[in-house]
């Protein structure tokens, strides 16, 4: 076998260069910046890992498509009766929807690793027990603005404008990146307590869809019930469609866009400590 | 000549399950240790302390002279890790995987890459490089997830049952990787089910049942303990079997059996036995095509320390079956 026939030569090159050069009990020092190089290595493995896996691209590049059509197409016409001016209505809805429901990936993606044990080789590893928690979440960033720009051109090229300015929409996508990144920690948190990746989506979803669904996403407050507009009302996510979509398309922001970021202050206030504590419980 | 690893007295609990309850294991610089024991003996969770993956509640252990708590991070700098299942990114390609290790350990973009690619070429893995790890096969993937733990140049390597669940031929090549590396000066503790496996490949055997270590020595030194050797003796003609029967039993003061045709086989005690043997059958002037000193099988062994057999005892597996699942959790 090749394999064996490598070793004699793997021993010579130690005989000719450094002896024992190769086995060393001796640790070197660690170099600085580590945390930074590792979180990076780890997000760079995220990403390859989108580009790899067809059910993370098809989340992040045709899922918002497929809802930028159904809403659109579908209900569009009955809601409003214009296509064209529900479009305006639900781009910037889909694009907070998009991003909300990314950001329950990473509890289920940090489940799979350390199901599968590639935690335990981290672990084993001469890095910081918070890099692959880092990567994770730099690895995100990188998945919600691939959707954002997906969802974007295709709004564009199905009759969507900006009705504010470039700064507002990009302060809009900021906007909902933090509010994801914020409610991405209560991802990590339940991902760490089920024992299978699959227990995630589910607890994912039944947190996602009253979230977004009961919210002013989809259509004009006004026209539900009474109980379902009072929970739309305490929504945290209605408040954030109506900051995005009002730095999208214009209407009142600076309540919205205030009660988005309290909000996203709160949920990482108190999901963060319970995820990090549950973290390090489990790895 | 120092230990490149040592561990005193670890006990690790589970809830009620005891899953090590006070074990000593040492290698020195160089050797190979073969933790040998059956399912749920504690062999995993005394690797997960080695490798700083879990904490002892009591005792200590020390990698090159480092303490596995207060020194972590220096241990993971000399240590490589095999898991029992293996650990690699199923997403990424085989050349991915090892890059990411690299790069983890600190290597620049260019080592990384060149440490990936030796190591792959050792690994026979240069054709499967950029194919994602999910479509290789069982053997790949173990050698695959050899390869990331030597990414380092550790000076220690833990094999967490190396060869479970692989076929006997792909069970061969990953041996002969595990004798290449300790050729290298690796120090490696290897666990195993397989009482072959250990004989084939540890200098020094600990024998771990129930989390404690209830036997240690080299192969020969447990099979000794046990005795039990028996001398066999296969002359070139049958016609001969009569008079070697006869040397055989003036040479042990026993009457040999014949385990198969044409075979004598006798237990001995003296060491002097195979020579007296052989001087009288070359008085005779008796040809032999085959004569053997054999030594009893490990899984005797085992069944000498443990008064049972490691394979036959299910109610035994059972119950480690859930502790496996704690280990596990943990």
């Amino acid at each position: 076998m090749t394999a064996v026939d490598s070793f004699p030569a793997a021993r010579a090159e130690d005989a000719a260069g450094q002896p024992s050069a190769r086995i060393n009990l001796q640790p070197q020092a660690a170099r600085p910046f580590a945390l930074v190089r590792h979180s990076l290595a780890l997000a760079w493995r995220s990403i390859v890992k989108i580009r790899r896996t067809p059910e993370q691209l098809m989340d992040v590049t045709l899922q918002p498509i497929i809802f930028v059509v159904l809403f659109v197409y579908l209900f569009g016409g009955a809601i409003t009766g214009s296509q064209h001016e529900y479009l305006q209505f639900v781009l910037p809805s889909i694009l907070v929807q998009t991003v909300l429901f990314s950001s329950m990936a990473i509890g289920m993606n940090l489940n799979t690793d350390i199901k599968r044990g590639v935690f335990d080789r981290f672990r084993s590893l001469p890095i910081a027990r918070s890099a692959p928690l880092i990567g994770a979440v730099l690895g995100d960033i990188v998945r919600f603005l691939v959707s954002i720009v997906v969802l974007m051109a295709f709004g564009y090229a199905i009759g969507f404008r900006v009705q504010t300015n470039a700064l507002q929409a990009l302060a809009a996508c900021a906007l909902a990146l933090v509010f994801a990144m914020c409610l991405s920690w209560v991802s990590v948190l339940i991902g760490m307590m089920v024992r299978e990746p699959g227990s995630v989506q589910g607890f994912g979803f039944l947190v996602m869809f009253p979230l977004t669904f009961g919210s002013s996403m989809f259509v004009p407050v006004d026209t539900l019930p009474g109980w379902l507009q009072a929970w739309v009302t305490v929504n945290p996510v209605t408040h954030l469609v109506d900051a995005v979509r009002g730095l999208m398309v214009g209407g009142p922001v600076a309540t919205p866009v205030l009660q988005s970021l309290m909000w996203s202050a709160l949920l990482v206030a108190v999901f963060a400590p319970l995820a990090v504590r549950a973290y390090r419980r489990r790895t | 000549m120092t230990n490149a690893f040592e561990a005193v007295g670890l006990v690790k609990r589970f809830g009620e399950t005891t899953a090590l309850a006070g074990v000593d294991l040492a290698a020195p610089e160089g050797t190979v240790l073969g933790v040998l024991g059956p399912n749920g003996a504690g062999k995993t969770t005394a690797v997960r302390i080695l490798a700083t993956l879990l904490r002892a509640d009591a005792g200590r252990a020390t990698v090159g002279g480092l303490d596995v708590v207060r020194d972590a991070a220096k241990v993971r700098r000399i240590i490589g890790l095999t898991g029992q299942y293996a650990s690699v990114d199923e997403d990424l390609t085989g050349m991915q995987n090892l890059l990411l290790i690299g790069r983890l350990l600190d290597l620049s973009r260019r080592e990384a890459r060149a440490t990936a690619a030796r190591l792959l070429d050792r690994f026979d893995l240069t054709d499967a490089a950029d194919r994602p790890a999910k479509t290789y096969s069982g053997g790949m993937r173990r050698r695959l997830d050899l390869a990331a733990s030597l990414v380092g140049h550790p000076a220690v390597i833990y094999l967490d049952e190396p060869t479970t669940g692989l076929d006997p031929a792909k069970r061969e090549d990953v041996w002969n990787l595990v004798r290449g590396l300790a050729s290298d000066g690796v120090t490696i503790l290897l666990t195993t089910q397989y009482l072959e496996e250990a004989d084939a490949l540890a200098d020094e055997i600990s024998v771990i049942d129930h989390g404690r270590v209830i036997a240690h020595g080299t192969p020969a030194q447990l099979k000794h303990r046990v005795g039990g050797r028996t001398l066999e003796v296969r002359p070139s003609e049958q016609a001969d079997l009569p008079v070697v029967s006869q040397i055989l039993t003036d040479v042990t003061g026993r009457a040999p059996e014949s385990p198969s045709r044409g075979v004598l086989s006798v237990p001995v005690d003296s060491d002097l036995a195979m020579t007296a043997t052989v001087r009288r059958l070359d008085d005779a002037d008796i040809a032999v095509t085959e004569l053997a000193l054999r030594l009893p099988s490990l899984d005797e062994v085992f069944f000498a320390l443990t008064g049972r057999h490691t394979d036959t005892d299910h109610a035994t597996l059972d119950s480690h079956a859930t502790l496996d699942s704690k280990e596990d959790a943990a």
